[in-house]
């Protein structure tokens, strides 16, 4: 009985709580609370892509280099660099959880212009192998890996403007409020520097474009 | 009154003045948008021949293919030539021309944009992010360097540019289930916004109809008599005698509603959808 004598009273105070909250909760939504989550979704998704090309990037590489051994057996040297360099940039991920850390973007970022430079040396030497050129195989896996550079540049552009996006946040004026009584924990992501922004994709060119484009 | 001339002269300069710097704002606030705008050519059709080097029956025959292709599988193929890159690579261009066109369907990302620099020497085909398992890269390479270089190269833009939209067709064909699957997805989904528009209609309406029914039955049989068609329910007065009446006001206002379905036009533009860079270029 005095249970039920105090809980009744209690939904009755509660009830005023939950229309506030009914009330309040979509003004908080209007004053742009969700602006710093959703710009942040925005630039970890943006950097799922890029690491997603990344890796469509590596996994093209073993069927390339196993395809142009066949032609070029001796161009030893230069395939084990693309095998190393591969390696080495498939060792370092950057999670979105550590996109806050620029040494971290920074040392991944070395690591996929390091697999650039090899892979084109590889492609570069594979000039000299008209076999190799007139290979179908060999053909897509060039279509294959010109279309995956776009798509890295494609996805890194994106990127860089998701992040912008997201720092700003943090920094401009109305949601900056919200950063610094609420997301608190929330820290500006790392970009990709302007040196490697500007640096152009590399020509991914097996000899189908000089022969024809001259 | 002799003093108050140039007093009135003075003002009217600096309200000139005025309207001078307003101008002058308003000029530099939409420059950076018109620089923008001015930037890309405008989505006038599905053939956008700005360079002019397609001639008029190919356009409308590729228009009316297009047109075609669309109505079957709901993919959107643009033609687009440019006089010039201005010194831009055309895969940066290319990806900038397709989202700012939002080629494809919203949810599909199923848009092409077969794009022509006569003056560079380049062409691109740039597949949206839904078709690129159909569309590889492999088979944009093929076709642009089989179906366009080689005609190109002799001169003949409109023959190789059909040529291309032919065998990109055929390859967007060879998986007819999905492609039938693909436009039936596309033209439901106007019909299902229509259908929840009416769901919604229909229960709004409902509660209103019936509930001013309930209003003038219910409290007669439950509640508690007041007096002459006044009774009280639920803590509150019913009068049905007149609440009906109102209630008649509301059916004359009915009949309104915005029906129109999006779908309508003549014009084309784009459905929404983006590019991640898929497809690949070539030079002649």
């Amino acid at each position: 009985m005095l249970a039920q004598r105090l809980a009744r009273p209690s939904t009755f105070r509660t009830l005023p709580a939950f229309l506030m909250m009914a009330i309040v909760l979509p003004l908080l939504a209007g004053c742009g609370y969700n602006t710093i989550p959703t710009a942040e979704e925005n630039a970890k998704a943006a950097w799922s892509e890029v690491l997603n090309q990344y890796q469509r990037r590596a996994d093209l590489i073993p069927n390339l280099v196993e395809t142009v051994k066949g032609y070029a057996s001796h161009e030893k040297d230069t395939l084990d660099a693309v095998v190393e360099a591969r390696a080495k940039a498939t060792q370092i991920t950057v999670t979105p959880e550590t996109l806050k850390d620029p040494d971290a973007l920074k040392k991944f970022q070395d690591a996929q212009a390091g697999l650039t430079s090899a892979l084109s040396r590889l492609i570069a030497v594979s000039e000299a192998y008209p076999d190799l050129k007139a290979n179908q195989n060999f053909l897509a896996l060039q279509a294959q890996l010109e279309g995956t550079e776009n798509r890295i540049a494609v996805a890194r552009r994106d990127y860089i403007q998701a992040v912008r996006d997201y720092n700003l946040t943090l920094k401009t004026f109305p949601s900056v409020l919200w950063a610094t009584f609420w997301f608190r924990s929330n820290e500006p992501f790392a970009n990709f520097t302007v040196d490697e922004d500007k640096m152009q994709p590399p020509k991914v060119d097996f000899g189908t474009g000089t022969k024809q484009g001259g | 009154m002799r003093g108050r001339w140039p007093a009135g002269q003075r003002g009217a300069r600096r309200n000139a003045n005025l309207n001078f710097l307003a101008l002058f704002f308003l000029l530099v606030l939409f420059l950076p948008l018109a620089a923008l705008a001015a930037d890309l050519p405008t989505l006038t059709g599905r053939v956008v021949d700005n360079a002019g080097v397609i001639d008029a029956g190919t356009r409308a025959a590729l228009t009316q293919k297009l047109a075609d292709f669309e109505a079957k599988g709901s993919d959107q193929i643009v033609v687009a030539t440019i006089p010039s890159l201005d010194g831009e690579e055309i895969e940066p261009y290319a990806n900038r021309l397709f989202r700012f066109w939002k080629l494809g369907q919203a949810k599909e990302n199923n848009g092409v944009l077969l794009l022509v620099a006569p003056n560079d020497r380049k062409m691109r085909i740039e597949v949206g992010y839904g078709l690129e398992g159909t569309l590889t890269d492999l088979h944009t390479k093929l076709i642009i360097e089989n179906d366009m270089v080689p005609a190109f190269r002799a001169g003949d833009f409109s023959g190789g540019i059909s040529r291309a939209v032919d065998d990109m067709i055929m390859v967007l064909n060879g998986n007819p289930e999905e492609l039938e699957a693909r436009g039936k997805r596309n033209q439901q989904a106007p019909f299902n916004s229509d259908d929840l528009f009416f769901a919604l209609f229909i229960t709004v309406w409902a509660v209103i109809f019936f509930g001013s029914i309930a209003a003038s039955i219910l409290p007669p049989i439950f509640g508690q008599k007041l007096g002459p068609g006044r009774y009280r329910w639920l803590g509150m007065t019913f009068e049905p005698g007149r609440s009906s009446s109102s209630g008649s006001g509301w059916s004359s206002g009915s009949s309104g509603g915005g029906w129109s379905s999006g779908g309508g036009g003549g014009g084309f533009s784009g459905g929404g959808g983006s590019s991640g860079g898929g497809g690949s270029s070539g030079s002649w």
